[in-house]
């Protein structure tokens, strides 16, 4: 028995190793190997595209087209990624986007456009989308409502006050400047996209680079020791649902450029949207561990599925079905890692008897792992030695 | 009725095989050894009790023995046959219930719905509520509560009601021993009373009782034999409950197993220096009341006490981690803001929490950020941080206090007890505190781990931090303390410098607190 227990040690090292490997930018450090499985999952998905749609799916425009479409739920999912490592949930992201590209498209958020520039209805969009956030994290934190109802309630509210304020109108965009903008291109690459890398690199930052990043780990992993230790962990948790609707004022902004418009009905079951890319991303949803690599690659599966699907003249029904799926087996994939991480001992003895499938699995402490199949030492290869 | 049962199943009168017998039971947890070599044997009609302070093993031993955890090694018999109790479901299926401290009943269900829970009562798939009832009915009957209606909803109980719809639980299939976790904790004294008498019945219907409580003076009054837990390891066991003497169970639950080497104390710099920290008349209702101290830079404070005396609670009111009903703290002569835990980290204080898993440590993040979790603004620039330094600094600390292994990218959750230990106190160490409040500092600490932090704790002291220490082993707070305060239900009984006391005389400070506050509630309760 104790023979199996000095087996972690040089799994150990063999990990801070990988770690060392990997610094530089450190993109991909952390679980490597779960984002390696993503990277491969988006692969075949292109490969699929590629067979199944020669000539139309390898296409630039294709691509762009796909790169797009992701760019508004990207961003948002980025902002769902804080609030779901930070131990919460925002239901109310895509009601916060049709009330921010209401606010910002109503008849006098125009006229002061015109008046003054454009980028008043960015600033209104943001700041709307930021103020209702600010309750959202207040009703959370201080009112202590659980988060899911908290933001039930804000989807409902949300999306009647934006029904209000249009009177269920869809509300067209005038200003050319603010169309020309964001409908334009550099070099090539659409404005939207490069706002959604911009979001998502910024992102990247801020949960891997600063305190604030590192705090949001904290408070969701252990909210008392974060607490414990200095942390204000209330005051934290309304700035990660600030944060997630800032980039729905964001997000509002991107749809009101790519269709026109600002409605009410913007961003419908965007929030099932972005909590399936961050779930398939590896974010766990108790909190305390996720990445924004993850979630990139979560909206570029689900957007690229969507398209192989249309390309292939398939119902956006069998894609529902086909979204369903790969949810469901991404968070199978996730417990069985949650699990390995906090009982390691069950995982070996459970790994015993079914053999190589569960090798496969990254089990134990996974952590900073590299690729799956490349540690077989730490849960499947445990019990024989 | 009850004496008629007793005689022929074999009650107290045959102890020829023990109804159970465990033998060199050992249970380790990631970083714990949580059982490490429990011996247990319990006979047909006997109270067994099992004492030990918190963290001892006495939940994880009843969770063995519940089959709700699978220990390493050892040997379970069952009627003298080794049994495996892979589960739950088979430890039931052999007779043995449990009562757990947090009652594990349905709130929404009705009583009887709670007492069959999983063998309800049917017939071809249909419940038959009226039958349930009426054998609900009789079971609380027998329990001496015939006024607990069997269609009330459990959450409109109170909390001694509940227990008995446990007990109610556990008696409706065929139990031959009920493991009680502390049953008394929810019970007033007419209540405690009525539970004994209960626990009577059953024993003397053959049933096997394994009765774990704080309070010696019920274990002398229903008890026949104790084991006494500590560390992991049987200390003691087969005590007669009603003659052995209460200072030698406590002095077998607190004293020392092994004897360490406790860091000579040095005549400490700021002897003649102005407090740190300041504590008036600090209250928390229903809690502790009116405790004062004051620490001096280098100067090691022990509070000495019973679990449930509230020195646990006074530490985390210092701290701020509950907010203090009346009193004042004071840090360097500013006065902190109640119930702010973030005030009391900005003033320089620290807190090494009693639970060290569930309050302390980010388990599945790597060393260095756990170490750096309370001084990330020093590596920041404008929220931006910088990685190396952060790194170097928890690797210095690391290295400082010997952790081991010193790879500060491993998970914290791959430590060892003493080892996540001192990752807590390089947290304190690197935010340069002037107060450090230590819960605890060897629970769950593996023997050997001991003295390393005792020195440490020292060292701290001698560069001028202000320490606090919390401990359930009197050795160690007289070991370590310069001074010392003896708190019993919820007040400061004695102080004086540690050399001025010893063992025996904490022991006694304690107890006549512990007998004098617990005389007067029972009185409170009957007025």
């Amino acid at each position: 028995m104790s023979e199996t227990t000095t087996a972690t040690p040089p799994a150990g090292s063999t990990t801070g190793a990988a770690d060392e490997g990997g610094k530089g930018p450190g993109l991909l450090a952390g679980p490597l190997g779960r984002n390696l499985g993503l990277v491969v999952a988006l692969l075949l998905l292109c490969v699929v595209g590629a067979v199944t749609a020669p000539g139309r799916f390898v296409d630039v425009d294709n691509v762009l087209t796909i790169l797009r479409l992701a760019a508004v739920v990207g961003v948002v999912s980025v902002g769902m990624t804080f609030v779901i490592i930070g131990g919460g949930i925002d239901l109310s992201v895509g009601a916060l986007v049709a009330l921010s590209s209401v606010w910002a498209t109503t008849l006098a958020t125009q006229a002061m456009a015109e008046d003054f520039h454009w980028i008043v209805m960015v600033v209104t969009a943001v700041l709307v989308g930021a103020g209702a956030g600010l309750v959202n994290g207040i009703v959370i934190a201080y009112g202590k409502l659980v988060a899911f109802i908290a933001t039930l309630a804000m989807l409902a509210a949300a999306r009647g006050l934006a029904e209000i304020i249009a009177n269920r109108r869809t509300q067209i965009v005038q200003d050319r400047g603010f169309l020309e903008f964001f409908g334009g291109d550099v070099l090539g690459i659409p404005t939207l996209v490069i706002i959604f890398a911009l979001v998502a690199a910024a992102g990247w930052v801020l949960l891997n680079r600063t305190t604030f990043g590192r705090r949001t780990f904290a408070v969701g992993g252990n909210a008392e020791a974060a607490r414990l230790a200095g942390i204000r962990v209330q005051r934290h948790t309304v700035w990660l649902y600030v944060l997630s609707g800032v980039t729905c004022g964001i997000a509002a902004v991107m749809l009101m450029a790519r269709t026109t418009t600002g409605s009410s009905t913007h961003g419908t079951q965007l929030e099932l949207d972005a909590i399936g890319a961050v779930v398939i991303g590896g974010t766990l949803l108790v909190g305390g561990r996720g990445t924004i690599v993850g979630t990139v690659l979560g909206v570029l599966i689900f957007t690229t599925l969507g398209n192989v699907f249309t390309l292939n003249n398939l119902s956006s029904s069998a894609q529902a079905v086909a979204r369903g799926v790969i949810i469901v087996l991404a968070v199978l994939l996730q417990q069985r890692l949650a699990a390995g991480g906090a009982r390691p001992r069950k995982k070996a003895r459970g790994a015993a008897t079914p053999g190589s499938p569960a090798g496969a699995l990254p089990g134990g402490s996974a952590t900073p792992g590299g690729p799956a199949g490349a540690r077989p030492g730490d849960s499947g290869g445990r019990p024989p030695t | 009725m009850s004496t008629s049962v007793a005689s022929p199943s074999g009650g107290p009168s045959l102890p020829s095989t023990p109804l159970l017998e465990m033998r060199g039971i050992v249970k380790q947890f990631p970083g714990v050894r949580a059982l490490d070599g429990v011996d247990l044997d319990v006979r047909a009609g006997e109270v067994h009790c099992l004492l030990g302070q918190n963290g001892a093993g006495k939940s994880t031993l009843i969770k063995v023995l519940a089959g709700a955890h699978q220990p390493d090694a050892g040997e379970i018999r069952w009627e003298g046959e080794p049994v495996t109790l892979g589960d739950p479901q088979v430890a039931m299926a052999r007779g043995i219930a449990t009562i757990y401290q947090e009652l594990d009943l349905v709130a929404g269900l009705t009583v009887a719905d709670n007492v069959f829970l999983g063998r309800e009562r049917s017939r071809l798939g249909i419940t038959r509520p009226a039958a349930a009832n009426r054998a609900a009915g009789e079971l609380l009957a027998r329990l001496g509560h015939p006024e607990i209606r069997p269609t009330a909803e459990v959450g409109s109980l109170s909390a001694a009601a509940q227990q008995m719809v446990s007990m109610a639980r556990a008696l409706s299939q065929d139990v031959r021993l009920i493991v009680m976790d502390e049953p008394s904790a929810v019970l007033d004294g007419e209540e405690v009373d009525h539970l004994f008498q209960v626990v009577r019945e059953l024993t003397a219907q053959g049933v096997a009782v394994v009765y774990i409580s704080h309070r010696l003076e019920e274990i002398r009054e229903v008890g026949d034999r104790i084991t006494v837990l500590k560390d992991g390891r049987t200390v003691a066991t087969g005590l007669p409950a009603r003659e052995t003497s209460t200072a030698e169970v406590i002095t077998l639950m607190t004293g020392r197993t092994i004897e360490y080497v406790f860091p000579e104390r040095r005549e400490f710099p700021g002897r003649t220096a102005e407090p740190v920290l300041e504590v008036r008349d600090l209250s928390l209702l229903g809690r502790f009341s009116d405790v004062s101290f004051a620490v001096r830079p280098g100067e090691v404070l022990g509070l000495a006490g019973l679990v449930g005396s509230g020195r646990s609670e006074i530490l985390e009111t210092v701290y701020g981690a509950r907010r203090a009903t009346t009193g004042t703290v004071q840090v360097t002569g500013r006065r902190l803001r109640p119930g702010d835990v973030a005030a009391a980290v900005d003033a320089g204080v620290g807190l090494a929490p009693e639970e060290r898993k569930s309050q302390g440590l980010l388990l599945g993040e790597p060393i260095y950020r756990n170490i750096t979790l309370a001084s990330l603004a020093r590596f920041a620039r404008g929220g931006y941080l910088s990685g190396g330094a952060e790194k170097q600094a928890a690797r210095e600390q690391a290295e400082a206090l010997d952790l081991r292994p010193v790879d500060v990218d491993r998970e914290v959750r791959t430590l060892s007890g003493g080892n996540q230990q001192k990752v807590v106190l390089a947290r304190w160490l690197l935010r340069d505190c002037t107060v450090l409040l230590l819960d605890e500092p060897t629970r769950g600490v593996d023997v050997g781990a001991r003295s390393e932090i005792y020195a440490l704790i020292r060292a701290l002291a001698d560069r001028g931090v202000a320490v606090v220490v919390v401990s359930s082993e009197i050795p160690e707070v007289l070991g370590l303390a310069d001074h010392v305060l003896v708190v019993a239900d919820g007040a400061v009984v004695a102080r004086a410098p540690a050399g001025e006391l010893d063992e025996h005389r904490v022991l006694d400070l304690v107890m006549e607190g512990a007998a004098a506050t617990d005389g007067a509630a029972r009185e409170g309760d009957v007025a």
